[in-house]
């Protein structure tokens, strides 16, 4: 049992967490994820650390609600527990003095990027970050991205905040101005990753990005989470997360992701309709 | 009763393992095999001739006294008979259900040389059975309290027969386990219709009420080290069990609907996918589908049996070789074939083809014969040229066996590993190149079975004891090179 310590929304659907977990907190490193899971039949959900405080023995971690237990996750408040909670686990990132390094965050993926950032910042790196969100209230840790990087740009896929359009079309931009970069984080939906890595590849920048397969026990067991990269099959869970965005097979990944489509739908309908009815008994108990 | 002949006695017949009806149990995840009744139990045991050598002690990896408890069983002394079980077995109702008895006790049977042995597995499992329905498992004497501390890595079948040794030792016990629940392969791997989980779990709750004390979610080497066990602990056992999963390594085996036996049998068995939506994990709906398993091992068979129990249309076992060289135990073919599992000997995969979507749509087999005998005396298969055949499947389950989980290795660079990484030991007691670090189990073997586990961790806890009594001088006196 690892308990809440704080719980709050940053975005619609969005919540970040600080769980009681002294061990993982000294242990963990920028790159690295939790296995946790919400309830006794509940499912094992891989989630990067965003955060940690040896001080207070906490994680943070930074949740979109889209599957059932990121949705039941996120209805979970500070004092509540977490059953399950395991790690650290995967490699940490690489990190290293590289001149110029951009972190890339697509939504929640600015969290998962957020560690990272920091610690390239620390190994000396000029850091530029740059944060996207479809609107304005989907872009996250400005402020926290703000005290650890050299530069900082909001982008908005509708233009209502920062740099109008998608990260990648921000990327391009600093490339087109002649900025001389030499490492960028990719961290997001496969698509734009992917995308991030089709802007990269004819500039020969080295560019990492953080996998997040279908993962049942995280430990290097049952092999759900391979993914082909180089043309060899890796495991992601021991094998990464990170690996070089060049040689990823995005098209085996998205596919695979898709393997469970119409069952998590199947949860999340049941999920949120038993919510709803739940509401309504409280209502009715409640006069 | 007692004054039975041995000529008696061996005139006795093998009393059969009553079963639930095949087509009927392939329909449901209940326990196959239903267990003697006490009548039974007793008719069977009087079967033992109590021999003078008792050659199935020594074909016991723990060496159980088996001609003990059988003899107790014959004297209705029921309670007996589990205590001396227990004595040599920290899993005796588990080990009665999955050891391959016909291997190893049985097969050296005396009885078994002019009839059929004494089924020892059955009467083990009986006995287990017993204690926890009638008088609930009994605590073994614990020797005084040593003051030492041992750490247990993994609570799988070599952990737990090393804790379980060690507490009644007097030592302090601690068992890490990476996963949420203890009992690792007997948790996630065994089926539940051949391995019941409240049968695990109430010989794991008999371990803690002996004072093991059990931490779940502990990856070590993650979320703490082998030498940061060190500090805090007398010794170390490893014992993490299998690695990850070998592929086929042919085309298309990325296609959704292909599983690692591993993966496989941890949705269903561990995360309880098969009773999806009610538990939130989720995995290929099998029902009504065509379904592959690959490989001849027990774990195949566990496979493809439970496609059978989730709803596949078709369960098939696809193996390159003839049934004689199937590692399973024969009980599970025949179990296998008794509930409409399809075989295709002498077929081996060559490709997986499958939709645009990137869904598996079937499997390209190439037939085999036999050859000529290689160096070993046995027939190598070789393909029939042309003899290439389509077999349409939604589900394939890759069941070839495990590597070694590297995280142990890695983050422990002065443990000598072989180049399988397999952690290296002294086989007579389990000690590796490292002071205080002992393991056993499929890290050191490569997949086994749960008995040679289990055998293992009996050795190494009989090893720890002696060490912990004087590290220096113990160490001094097994200076043996380190191999395996």
């Amino acid at each position: 049992m690892n308990k809440i310590i704080e719980a709050r929304f940053l975005a619609p659907d969005v919540k970040l967490f600080r769980i009681e977990a002294p061990k993982i907190a000294e242990k963990r490193k920028p790159g690295q994820f939790i296995i946790l899971r919400v309830h006794k039949n509940g499912e094992r959900i891989p989630l990067t650390i965003a955060d940690s405080s040896t001080e207070d023995g906490t994680i943070t971690i930074i949740v979109q609600g889209i599957g059932k237990t990121t949705k039941h996750l996120n209805t979970l408040e500070a004092g509540g527990e977490i059953i399950d909670l395991v790690g650290p686990l995967g490699k940490p990132s690489h990190i290293e003095n590289f001149g110029t390094a951009v972190s890339i965050g697509g939504g929640v993926g600015t969290a998962i990027a957020y560690p990272t950032a920091k610690a390239l910042k620390e190994a000396g790196n000029h850091v530029i970050s740059i944060i996207g969100g479809r609107t304005k209230e989907f872009v996250i840790l400005e402020d926290e991205m703000k005290a650890v990087c050299d530069e900082v740009y909001p982008t908005t896929d509708d233009g209502s905040y920062g740099f109008h359009g998608f990260v990648t079309q921000k990327l391009q931009q600093l490339l087109d101005e002649g900025r001389k970069i030499d490492f960028v984080l990719a961290i997001g939906p496969i698509p734009m990753m992917k995308a991030v890595a089709d802007v990269t590849r004819p500039y020969g920048i080295k560019t990492v990005v953080s996998l997040n397969p279908i993962m049942v026990d995280g430990t290097g067991m049952c092999g759900g989470c391979r993914a082909l990269v180089d043309d060899k099959v890796v495991f992601v869970c021991v094998d990464g997360p990170e690996f070089d965005a060049h040689k990823v097979d995005f098209s085996v990944l998205t596919k695979r992701n898709r393997m469970y489509l119409s069952q998590e739908k199947q949860s999340v309908e049941e999920f949120e309709h038993k919510c709803k009815l739940d509401a309504k008994i409280k209502e009715v108990a409640n006069g | 009763m007692a004054d039975l002949t041995n000529k008696e006695r061996m005139k006795i017949q093998k009393h059969h393992m009553p079963e639930q009806d095949p087509l009927e149990r392939a329909k449901n995840f209940l326990e196959v095999n239903l267990g003697y009744d006490t009548a039974t139990a007793i008719e069977e045991a009087q079967r033992c001739i109590q021999c003078k050598n008792k050659p199935c002690v020594e074909g016991c990896p723990v060496r159980v006294d088996i001609p003990g408890f059988i003899k107790q069983i014959e004297l209705g002394n029921f309670k007996e008979a589990a205590a001396i079980l227990k004595k040599d077995n920290a899993l005796p109702a588990v080990c009665g259900r999955v050891c391959p008895q016909e291997e190893q006790c049985e097969m050296v049977c005396t009885v078994g040389k002019k009839n059929a042995p004494v089924a020892i597995g059955y009467l083990e499992r009986w006995a287990a059975d017993w204690e926890r329905k009638n008088i609930g498992l009994q605590k073994p004497e614990l020797k005084p309290k040593t003051g030492k501390k041992v750490a247990i890595v993994g609570g799988g079948p070599a952990g737990l027969s090393c804790a379980g040794d060690l507490i009644q030792m007097g030592h302090d016990v601690v068992v890490f386990e990476a996963l949420h629940e203890i009992g690792g392969v007997l948790m996630y791997g065994i089926p539940e219709f051949r391995l019941p989980k409240v049968i695990v779990q109430a010989e794991v709750d008999g371990l803690r009420e002996m004072g093991v004390e059990f931490r779940t979610n502990q990856v070590i080497g993650m979320t703490d080290t082998v030498d940061e066990l060190l500090k805090e602990y007398d010794a170390v056992f490893l014992g993490v069990g299998a690695g990850l999963p070998y592929f086929l390594n042919i085309p298309g085996e990325h296609l959704n609907g292909i599983y690692s036996a591993n993966e496989y049998l941890t949705r269903v068995n561990l995360m309880k996918a098969y009773d999806f939506p009610n538990s939130d994990t989720p995995m290929f709906n099998v029902m009504g589908k065509s379904v592959a398993v690959f490989g001849g091992g027990n774990t195949a068979m566990d496979a493809v049996r439970t496609s059978l129990r989730l709803g596949a249309k078709k369960a098939m076992i696809i193996y390159r070789r003839t049934e004689k060289e199937m590692p399973a135990r024969v009980e599970e073919i025949k179990h296998a074939k008794e509930e409409g599992v399809e075989f295709f000997l002498l077929h081996a995969p060559i490709e997986f083809y499958g939709d645009e979507e990137g869904w598996l749509k079937g499997v390209k087999v190439q037939e085999m014969e036999l050859g000529e005998p290689d160096a070993s005396g046995r027939r190598r298969p070789v393909p029939i040229e042309g003899a290439i055949k389509d077999i349409p499947i939604e589900v394939a389950v890759v069941a070839i066996g495990n590597g070694s989980n590297p995280i142990i290795s890695k983050t422990t660079p002065d443990l000598k590993v072989n180049k399988w990484g397999n952690i290296l030991v002294d086989e007579k007691t389990m000690k590796t190149n490292k002071k205080g670090v002992f393991a056993g189990g499929d890290i050191v073997t490569g997949g086994a079975t749960v008995i040679l586990a289990m055998g293992a961790g009996r050795t190494a806890a009989a090893a720890i004891d002696e060490y912990l009594k004087n590290p220096d001088v113990w160490l001094e006196e097994k200076k043996e090179e380190v191999t395996n």
